[in-house]
């Protein structure tokens, strides 16, 4: 028992000094930290529904309602954004539950769901252009600044903005740790591996599935929320519609999404190889990361579908336990 | 009937054709090798440069260049089959899902990267057609024709031919038919090299209508994804008829809202269809 308890130790103390280290950095540090964090939730809530096969291709759509929502609110109506976030979460999980609910009962899975979910994230995409009266359509918008105010969530102070991803993420990661102990962990894996097999065994899989789609959702629309907040700046493309879906996607799958701490270190991960080739080429070559990223993804499927986490995972086991006879995979 | 109404069916109409001809690639590699590629609308893109690098830049004709482009896309579709797809086949499908999704950033990043984020169309002006006051394209015409011409081709291939009948086996049973001598590994390349083959040939069909960027695989892959599984994942003829239904929706719908709202209703449509018969809807 405290052997575990030190090795955790040994793993929280520096995750918890990362964490802090942006207070004591410069701006440029804190603006990495803050948009590592900020995707880092949205990677852990998508990872919440891909850990059991509900792999969607959608969370665009969350993130789009979580980043117009209150920003529309807030221009128009002077709502402020901690009214509106909590409103464009509770928007995010109607849209997940009213897609959610019928899919569910159907047994719509596999390759249909990611196509019902992919599908929903171009209806938000295309709802933003389409409302280009009060969205800016493709040319995007801004919420109206008022300088530094926490009524108004606009906190300049990339510190302090920090601060309100961190405690962000920390919610994340407590979602998490929720389901990983609850019962709802093992109803949803007994629904991934045979979902009749669930329902005869007395799982309530509509419900169980309903309610992981919720918090996904709404987490994600958190997500989306707070990085308009930051940006300052709305587009249809960077909050909704299949690329931002995808790569959802992607930084989870390449972190990890079986672990708590996978989609955190996939979102450092992408966020630091995008930004470290932006400074080794330049903007002159726009497009060479992601395409060093679309590469390295395909190669993380192929070779390594737990991630850098169940890499990381496979070497530190490596030395203590011998190999494993014919132990049944885990579900990927 | 609003003879502009009539115009927007009938554009519906022809655009229907190139939407059942992408379907058809798609939905054959489905159907066959039990894979999406969401990269697929991407091939289709790459080959589209490859008409207009070939035909504007090196002065190719026309048709060369477009016979060159589907030999590009039947290239790379088989590069995706045997880099990507092949070393995953045993894993769950959704798996190799995501990696063709890997691609699709691929293709669409490197296209950034060596052509830029510009708009290029290959400068033909194809004259418009008047029949009794409706305006028809005459490039979208020609697009309808070929899309035709090419789903009866692989009909024939499909029902006439040894090979063809060896891939809708396999598309029935995999496990029995290579119990039964056929070469699953070869059906699925060959698979892939038509499906691949298909999707130039809808680049050359569009490359005429539309300019090439390297984000227009997102602006008409979902469609395609969405008129294959309205019309049941694999099957041939439903994505055909869905393929009708989603270009009317559109073509209608254009008529009476914005465009956008003209697609958001197709789509909508389409989650709620799928929702009521998952199976689509020629599906048992």
């Amino acid at each position: 028992m405290r052997g575990g308890r030190d090795t955790r130790l040994l793993l929280y103390l520096p995750l918890a000094a990362a964490a802090a280290a942006p207070f004591f950095l410069s701006d440029y540090f804190q603006h990495m930290a803050v948009q590592i964090a900020i995707w880092s939730l949205v990677y852990t809530a998508w990872a919440l529904m891909g850990r059991f096969r509900l792999t969607s291709l959608g969370h665009g759509a969350f993130l789009g309602v979580g980043a117009y929502v209150p920003t529309l609110l807030w221009n128009n109506y002077g709502v402020t954004p901690w009214l509106g976030i909590p409103l464009a979460m509770a928007l995010a999980i109607a849209l997940a539950l009213i897609v959610g609910y019928p899919s569910s009962r159907q047994k719509v899975v596999g390759h249909y769901f990611a196509l019902v979910t992919l599908a929903l994230g171009q209806v938000v995409l295309l709802v933003i252009v389409a409302m280009r009266d009060v969205t800016g359509g493709s040319l995007g918008m801004t919420p109206h600044t008022v300088g530094h105010s926490w009524y108004a969530l606009q906190l300049p102070n990339k510190a302090e903005f920090y601060a309100v991803a961190l405690v962000a993420w920390l919610a994340g990661l407590v979602a998490w740790r929720y389901v990983e102990r609850g019962m709802i962990r093992l109803a949803l894996e007994s629904i991934a591996e045979d979902e009749d097999a669930a329902e005869s065994a007395g799982v309530d899989v509509l419900r169980e599935k309903l309610k992981i789609t919720a918090v996904s959702s709404g987490l994600t629309a958190l997500g989306g929320a707070l990085y308009a907040q930051y940006l300052m700046y709305l587009s249809p493309d960077a909050m909704s519609g299949v690329g931002i879906s995808l790569q959802i996607v992607f930084a989870a799958i390449a972190g990890g999404m079986y672990n708590m701490l996978g989609p955190t270190i996939g979102a450092a991960f992408t966020i630091l190889l995008t930004e470290g080739l932006r400074v080794l080429f330049g903007t002159h070559f726009v497009g060479a990361a992601n395409t060093i990223y679309g590469a390295l993804l395909v190669i993380f499927i192929i070779f390594m579908p737990r991630g850098i986490v169940g890499l990381a995972e496979r070497i530190l086991a490596r030395p203590r336990v011998p190999p494993a006879p014919a132990a049944p995979e885990p579900a990927e | 009937m609003d003879i502009y109404l009539l115009e927007a069916i009938i554009n519906g109409l022809l655009l229907g054709g190139v939407l059942a001809l992408l379907s058809l690639g798609l939905n054959l590699i489905f159907g066959v090798i039990d894979v999406v590629w969401i990269c697929y609308a991407e091939v289709v893109m790459a080959a589209m440069y490859a008409v207009f690098w070939l035909y504007t830049f090196y002065g190719w004709p026309l048709l060369l260049a477009c016979a060159a482009a589907i030999v590009f896309a039947t290239v790379l579709g088989l590069l995706v089959h045997i880099v990507v797809i092949e070393p995953i086949l045993g894993s769950a499908p959704i798996n190799q899902l995501l990696a063709t999704g890997g691609v699709l950033f691929f293709l669409q990043s490197l296209a950034t990267l060596l052509f830029g984020t510009d708009f290029r169309n290959l400068g033909i002006r194809l004259p418009v057609l008047e029949l009794g006051g409706i305006f028809i394209s005459f490039s979208r015409l020609i697009a309808f024709g070929i899309a035709l011409v090419g789903a009866v081709g692989l009909f024939l291939f499909l029902s006439r031919t040894y090979l063809g009948t060896a891939v809708r086996a396999i598309a029935q049973d995999r496990e029995v038919m290579g119990l039964m001598g056929v070469n699953e590994r070869r059906i699925y390349v060959l698979t892939s090299a038509i499906g691949s083959g298909l999707a130039g040939l809808a680049a050359c069909l569009l490359v005429l209508q539309y300019d090439v960027h390297p984000f227009i695989g997102l602006t008409f892959g979902p469609i395609t994804f969405m008129v294959c599984v309205l019309g049941g994942l694999g099957n041939m003829i439903g994505g055909f008829i869905a393929a009708f239904i989603i270009s009317q929706i559109i073509a209608v719908g254009g008529y009476y809202f914005p465009i956008e709202a003209a697609e958001v209703l197709a789509f909508v449509f389409f989650i709620v269809l799928i929702l009521i018969r998952p199976q689509g809807i020629l599906g048992k």
